[in-house]
């Protein structure tokens, strides 16, 4: 997993400047892989603001992004800076409340609607 | 590219010698998993740190020769 140092620069600026982000494959509006979709919709449904970034577009970031959170695979969702986990995760977190929770410990509206 | 299922349940066990090991064949396709993994060295481990412990014993194949594995991580009752 290469991490060329402008991209990790660009990672770094991407999750410390937006408090949700999401490294995906597509956008969320046109995601191109199902695992991609699966978090896009459960961010939806908690009614987040968040970012999505398309790995698709860049390769170096597409490779990066798997060494900076050590994660071999898309999507990896960030908040607050931190990496909270990919598809499996989200998913299990979303069903237990923790992922409400979470956003809501970190100051971040939820339920927003548009 | 692809695995098969007892090559998965063996690394991850070579990886996590006391883990309980399901694996689930999603598709048929040699691509698409699921694993179930309980083991005590999970305990006070995030689910992060729990499912990166896996991706380890799987040395790297998770996201290349396996497209995609999907993953649940559980401690022990008694652990």
């Amino acid at each position: 997993m290469s991490m060329d140092a402008p991209t990790v620069d660009r990672i770094r600026r991407d999750i410390s400047e937006n408090d949700v982000v999401l490294y995906m494959k597509g956008t969320p509006v046109f995601p191109q892989c199902g695992f991609s979709a699966a978090v896009v919709q459960l961010l939806d449904q908690v009614g987040v603001k968040y970012v999505g970034f398309d790995v698709l577009l860049d390769p170096n970031l597409r490779e990066a992004i798997k060494g900076f959170s050590n994660w071999p695979t898309l999507p990896q969702l960030y908040i607050k800076g931190d990496f909270v986990g990919g598809c499996d995760i989200v998913r299990e977190m979303f069903q237990s409340g923790e992922l409400v929770d979470l956003l809501k410990g970190k100051g971040i509206a939820v339920g927003v609607k548009g | 590219m692809s695995m098969d299922a007892i090559e998965i349940e063996r690394l991850i066990k070579a990886g996590i010698p006391d883990a309980e090991v399901r694996i689930e064949d999603l598709r048929g396709d040699g691509d698409h998993y699921a694993a179930y993994v309980s083991s005590a060295s999970f305990k006070g481990c995030s689910r992060v740190q729990q499912h990166q412990m896996v991706y380890a014993a799987l040395k790297g194949r998770v996201g290349g020769e396996l497209h995609a594995l999907a993953l649940q991580t559980t401690v022990p009752i008694e652990a």
